[in-house]
C-alpha cells in the first residue's frame, strides 16, 4: 500500500469544478485510488460525489492510497494535481486563449 | 391581496403573469417486499442510466455553455461510481430500487447539506437527479417545468441546473424560488438567460395558487403573489418603460452572467460628485483626480486644506476603496505655483508624475495629505501616480508612498512605453490603471487636444486594445489588478470585451454604471473571452466594434 498526504492547493477547496478535474483525472488508472481527509473516507477518487463529501477545504490535509503496479507513480501524478491552484489556473487557461485568438489576427 | 414575499432580486428586471408551479417529483410508494435484490439493482442501474443519457442529450442540445457544463456535471453524477456501490448496498438489505435510489441519494445530500455553503446549493443538483432517477424507475413521466402554451412566471422550491438549462426565456416570464443562494444555478443561468429571477424566496410555494397572477422584481426581491389584473397590467407597463431605458439598470455589484467578478468603480475630481450617487454595488472610487483642488491657485493648497478635502470623499464611501490619483498637471495643464516653463509640445513634457523631477516636495506634501486625511476613516486609500513610463519612475513612486505609509501603490498606464514595460511595473507596483484616453493619443500619435483625428483616438483601436491585453496579462501572470479608468470603461459594448480581457476593474462616471453593469450581466466569462479576442484580432476599430456588437446582440434576444 503506497501513500502520499497532500494539501489542497486550490483556493476554492476540493469543490465541484476542482473535484470534477480530479476526478476525472483519477478514472481510467490502472490501480485504484482512494482518498480520504481527516475522519472522511476513504472514498475513491474517481467519484466526484465521494470526492465532495470530505468537504477538503484550501489547505486540508487529504491522504491519497492505491495498491498494485504502478502505484507509486499514479499517486505521485495525482498529489500533484491537487496541490496545485486548479481554481488559479483556469483564468490563466482563459487568458491564454484570448491570447490565441490575437495571434490568429 | 396576500401581503408581498421577499426574498433575493439575482436576475435584474421585473416581470407579471400567470404563476406556475414546477411538475411535482414523484411521490414515493411504500416499500415493496424484494425477492431478488440483482433485479432491483439492476432496475436501479438501469434508471440511473436512462437520466444519464437524458441528462447527457440536453447537454448536447443545451444553447449555452453554461447551461451545457451544468448539464454535463450532473450526467457525471448520475454515472458516479460511488452510486453502483451504495446501491448494491441497499438492495442486498432488502430495499427495492426506488427505494434504494431515493436512500442513496438522500445521505449524499444530507452530507453535502452540512457541509454548508457552496456545498449545500450543490445539494439540490443531487435532489433533481433522485427525482428523476426515481421517477425513472418508478415508469413515471419525469418532473420538471410545466409547459401550458402561454408565457409564465415559474415557481419552485429549488430549481435544478437541468430544469432551468433547458427553459424557454420566450415562454418562461421570470424565476422564483423560496431555496437557494446567489450561487445557485438558478441563479447563475437566470443571469445567463437574461430572465429575473428571485431566490430564497420564503413561502412562496403556499402562496401559489392554480392560475393565480403575480409580479416579480428581480432587483428588489419582491414578489406578489394574487394581484389583480389591472396591477399585473400596471406593472407590466413599467417593466417596458425599465427595458426602454437602459440608464436606469438595477445596482448591484459588477459581474458577469456567471459571476465573475468585475469592480464597478466611479470617477470623481471631489467628494461633490458623490452627492445623490448611490452606491449600491460600486465597489469605490477607481479614480480621484485630485487637479480640481490645485487649479487656477497661485499658490500650492496648504496641507490642512489638502486633508480636508480628501477626508470628505474618504469619509462619503465608507468601507470602500477610494483610489487617488496624486497631481496630474504640468505643461499639459499648467499650475502657475508649480512655476514650469512653457513647452512646445506639453503633451510630451513634464507633466503627471515627472513633475516630481522638478517639484519633489509637492508630491510630498500631497502623500503627507492623503495618509492623514484616511486616518480614523474606514476608506481603503490606495494612491496612484499618473503618466508613469518606465519601472524606474515607478520604483520611485511607490517607495515614496510607502515612506509615507501607503504600501501597494499603483501607477497608470498611459504611455505605451508603460504597457510595454506592464510584468516590470508589477514588480514595483500593487497595480495598475489604464487611462485610455491618454494611451490612445500617445500609441496613434493623435492629439486629443485637436479635433480632426477622431477616429485615431477611437477606444476601439485594435493597437490600444493589444496594449491593455498586454497590461491585464501581466496582471493575471502577477497576479495584481489591472483596471480601466478612462472613457472607455463606461462603454456598455466594450466593457464586456475589456472583462475578457482579464480587466478587473472597471472605472467610470455614475452616470455610465448602469448600462456597463447591464451588459457586463448579459455575457459569461466565456463569451466576454470570445469577444475580447474578436475585437483583438480585428483590422480596424469600426471592425472591431462590429464584430464585438456582433456576438454581444445573440443573448438579447
Amino acid at each position: 500500500m503506497s501513500e502520499r498526504i497532500v494539501t489542497v492547493g486550490s483556493a476554492q477547496g476540493l469543490h465541484a469544478r476542482t473535484a470534477k478535474i480530479f476526478a476525472e483525472a483519477a478514472a481510467g488508472r490502472p490501480v485504484r485510488v482512494t482518498v480520504a481527509c481527516g475522519a472522511k473516507g476513504p472514498v475513491p477518487a474517481a467519484s466526484l460525489l465521494g470526492l465532495l463529501t470530505l468537504g477538503a477545504v484550501h489547505g486540508a490535509e487529504v491522504t491519497l492510497r492505491a495498491d498494485g503496479e504502478g502505484a507509486d507513480a499514479v499517486l505521485d501524478e495525482l498529489s500533484a494535481l491537487l496541490a496545485r491552484d486548479l481554481d488559479a489556473e483556469d483564468a490563466g487557461a482563459g487568458d491564454a486563449g484570448t491570447a490565441g485568438d490575437a495571434g490568429r489576427g | 391581496m396576500a401581503d408581498p414575499l421577499r426574498g433575493l432580486g439575482v436576475g435584474p428586471g421585473l416581470a407579471a403573469g400567470i404563476v406556475l408551479p414546477m411538475g411535482a417529483p414523484p411521490e414515493l410508494p411504500p416499500p415493496r417486499p424484494v425477492t431478488d435484490p440483482g433485479r432491483e439493482l439492476d432496475a436501479a442501474l438501469a434508471a440511473l442510466e436512462s437520466v444519464r443519457a437524458d441528462l447527457a442529450g440536453r447537454a448536447a442540445a443545451a444553447p449555452g455553455k453554461a447551461a451545457r457544463d451544468v448539464l454535463e456535471a450532473q450526467a457525471a453524477i448520475a454515472a458516479d461510481p460511488m452510486l453502483e456501490t451504495d446501491l448494491g448496498v441497499r438492495t442486498q438489505r432488502g430495499e427495492d430500487a426506488a427505494h434504494a435510489l431515493h436512500g442513496t441519494f438522500d445521505e449524499y445530500r444530507r452530507v453535502l447539506l452540512d457541509a454548508g455553503d457552496h456545498l449545500a446549493e450543490r445539494a439540490a443538483d443531487l435532489a433533481d437527479i433522485a427525482d428523476r432517477a426515481v421517477a425513472a424507475a418508478l415508469g413515471r413521466p419525469m418532473p420538471g417545468v410545466p409547459a401550458p402554451g402561454h408565457p409564465f412566471i415559474l415557481a419552485a422550491g429549488d430549481l435544478s441546473p437541468a430544469d432551468t438549462a433547458t427553459l424557454d426565456p420566450s415562454t418562461v416570464l421570470a424565476l422564483v424560488t423560496e431555496r437557494g443562494g446567489p450561487t445557485s444555478h438558478t441563479a447563475i443561468l437566470a443571469r445567463a438567460l437574461g430572465l429575473p429571477a428571485v431566490v430564497g424566496c420564503a413561502g412562496l410555494l403556499d402562496a401559489v395558487a392554480p392560475g393565480a397572477l403575480g409580479t416579480v422584481d428581480g432587483t428588489t426581491g419582491e414578489v406578489r403573489i394574487g394581484v389583480g389584473a389591472d396591477e399585473a397590467d400596471a406593472f407590466r407597463g413599467r417593466a417596458a418603460a425599465l427595458r426602454a431605458r437602459p440608464g436606469r439598470g438595477p445596482a448591484g455589484p459588477g459581474r458577469t452572467a456567471d459571476g465573475h467578478p468585475v469592480d464597478l468603480m466611479l470617477n470623481i475630481g471631489s467628494a461633490a460628485d458623490l452627492d445623490g450617487v448611490d452606491l449600491t454595488g460600486v465597489a469605490g472610487v477607481g479614480l480621484f483626480r485630485t487637479e480640481l483642488l490645485f487649479l487656477e491657485r497661485r499658490e500650492e493648497p496648504g496641507l490642512d486644506q489638502q486633508v480636508r478635502a480628501y477626508r470628505e470623499v474618504f469619509d462619503a464611501v465608507g468601507e470602500r476603496v477610494v483610489v487617488v490619483r496624486t497631481l496630474d498637471a504640468g505643461a499639459d495643464k499648467p499650475l502657475p505655483f508649480l512655476g514650469l516653463p512653457e513647452e512646445p509640445n506639453p503633451a510630451l513634457g513634464v507633466r503627471g508624475f515627472r513633475t516630481v523631477r522638478l517639484r519633489p516636495e509637492v508630491l510630498e506634501t500631497q502623500l503627507e495629505a492623503i495618509v492623514l486625511a484616511a486616518e480614523g476613516t474606514a476608506a481603503r486609500v490606495a494612491v496612484m501616480a499618473p503618466m508613469i513610463s518606465t519601472p524606474g519612475e515607478a520604483a520611485d513612486f511607490a517607495g515614496r508612498a510607502a515612506r509615507h505609509g501607503l504600501p501597494g501603490a499603483g501607477v497608470m498606464v498611459e504611455v505605451p512605453a508603460a504597457a510595454l514595460s506592464a510584468a516590470a511595473l508589477l514588480r514595483v507596483a500593487g497595480f495598475l490603471s489604464i487611462g485610455t484616453n491618454d494611451l490612445g493619443q500617445y500609441a496613434l500619435a493623435a492629439d486629443r487636444q485637436g479635433g480632426d483625428l477622431p477616429d485615431l483616438l477611437d477606444p476601439w483601436q485594435p493597437a490600444l486594445l493589444r496594449l491593455i491585453a498586454m497590461c491585464t496579462r501581466a496582471g493575471l501572470a502577477a497576479g495584481k489588478s489591472v483596471g480601466v479608468c478612462g472613457e472607455a470603461a463606461g462603454d456598455p459594448l466594450l466593457a464586456p470585451v475589456l472583462a475578457g480581457l482579464g480587466v478587473g476593474r472597471l472605472s467610470m462616471s455614475a452616470r455610465s454604471m448602469p448600462p456597463v453593469r447591464d451588459a457586463l450581466a448579459r455575457h459569461d466569462l466565456a463569451g466576454c473571452e470570445r469577444l475580447a479576442g474578436r475585437a483583438l484580432a480585428a483590422a480596424s476599430a469600426e471592425e472591431a466594434r462590429t464584430a464585438a456588437a456582433a456576438g454581444a446582440t445573440v443573448r438579447e434576444g
